[in-house]
């Protein structure tokens, strides 16, 4: 008996108790060591999660287009690749929700209201609505391989939406501000909190998509064996 | 120390986040462990 559930081993059971410790250690950084920015004073903590959530989804949604690149060649097609661009796009709608509502509760601080129709809040809730979507394509109906097929197509389409998010702020000027961390905005102690944000989310990251995408090789295999069974007994009943 | 008039929404989105984490993961451990009742240890490839 597995006591950490029947989708984990050796390794995940390790990268949890990492991550677990990596987001304590963001926690007790982000709200209780970093010192306040000169500017935005205690709410530039809100970077510690804001931009890891960010960060991730991007990465997340990157997998996806990768694996569902790797199922689309024929060479490496593969049910594996299917399923880590499902569990990859649904771990990154999880951060990017996330990215937008700590991004929200910054902007009414800062800004002085939740939301306005900038060019990267706007093209972060369409890259968001997007994979929404991508996940409801994937429930319909029909075999594996045609869930794989017309989702890794999408998959495609839809990664291209990433550069235009992540590049808004320099083309558009938005409100929004532009890479902070790449301008060297951040030393010291907020910058050590800041890659102790980026660890601990990749780290939880890694952990999900593994967890996610055994549950659903679990699931398909339910699918399969109900299917059998269904072909069994249509058989059975043909059968003089 | 992060001052108490800021806290918050500083606080609130932090709390916000780590709920949001922690109940993804609890659904997705009990549906891993309902489905895992129908598939046997042997025909899973990484046990």
């Amino acid at each position: 008996m597995n006591h950490f559930g029947p989708t984990s081993t050796r390794f995940t059971r390790a990268l949890g108790v990492a991550t677990i410790l990596g987001l304590g250690w963001l926690a007790v950084f982000g709200l209780l060591l970093s010192p306040d920015d000169v500017v935005q004073g205690s709410y530039a903590r809100l970077l510690y999660i804001h931009v890891p959530s960010a960060w991730l989804a991007y990465l997340a949604f990157g997998v996806t287009g990768l694996a569902s690149g790797a199922y689309l060649w024929p060479r490496t097609r593969s049910m594996q690749w299917d399923r880590i661009a499902g569990a990859s796009a649904e771990v990154g709608v999880l951060f990017m929700a996330l990215a937008l509502v700590t991004g929200s509760l910054w902007g009414k601080v800062t800004w002085g209201t939740y939301w306005t129709w900038d060019s990267r809040l706007t093209t972060t809730a369409f890259l968001f609505v997007t994979y929404i979507g991508y996940l409801a394509v994937r429930d319909l109906g029909g075999s594996h391989e045609q869930r794989a097929r017309r989702s890794a197509v999408l998959a495609l389409l839809a990664v291209l939406e990433v550069p235009l998010v992540h590049f808004s702020v320099s083309w558009w000027r938005p409100l929004h501000q532009a890479e902070t961390i790449e301008r060297g905005g951040l030393k010291g102690l907020m910058l050590f909190s800041f890659f102790v944000g980026m660890i601990a989310f990749t780290l939880l990251y890694v952990w999900l998509v593994m967890h996610r995408q055994r549950l659903m090789m679990l699931n398909d295999m339910i699918d399969d064996s109900g299917l059998d069974r269904a072909l069994a007994e249509r058989r059975n009943e043909v059968a003089p | 120390m992060i001052a108490l008039r800021n806290a918050a929404h500083v606080v609130g989105s932090y709390a916000i986040t780590f709920a949001a984490i922690a109940v993804y993961t609890w659904n997705l451990l009990r549906r891993a462990r309902k489905a895992a009742r129908q598939v046997p240890v042997e025909d899973r490839p990484w046990t």
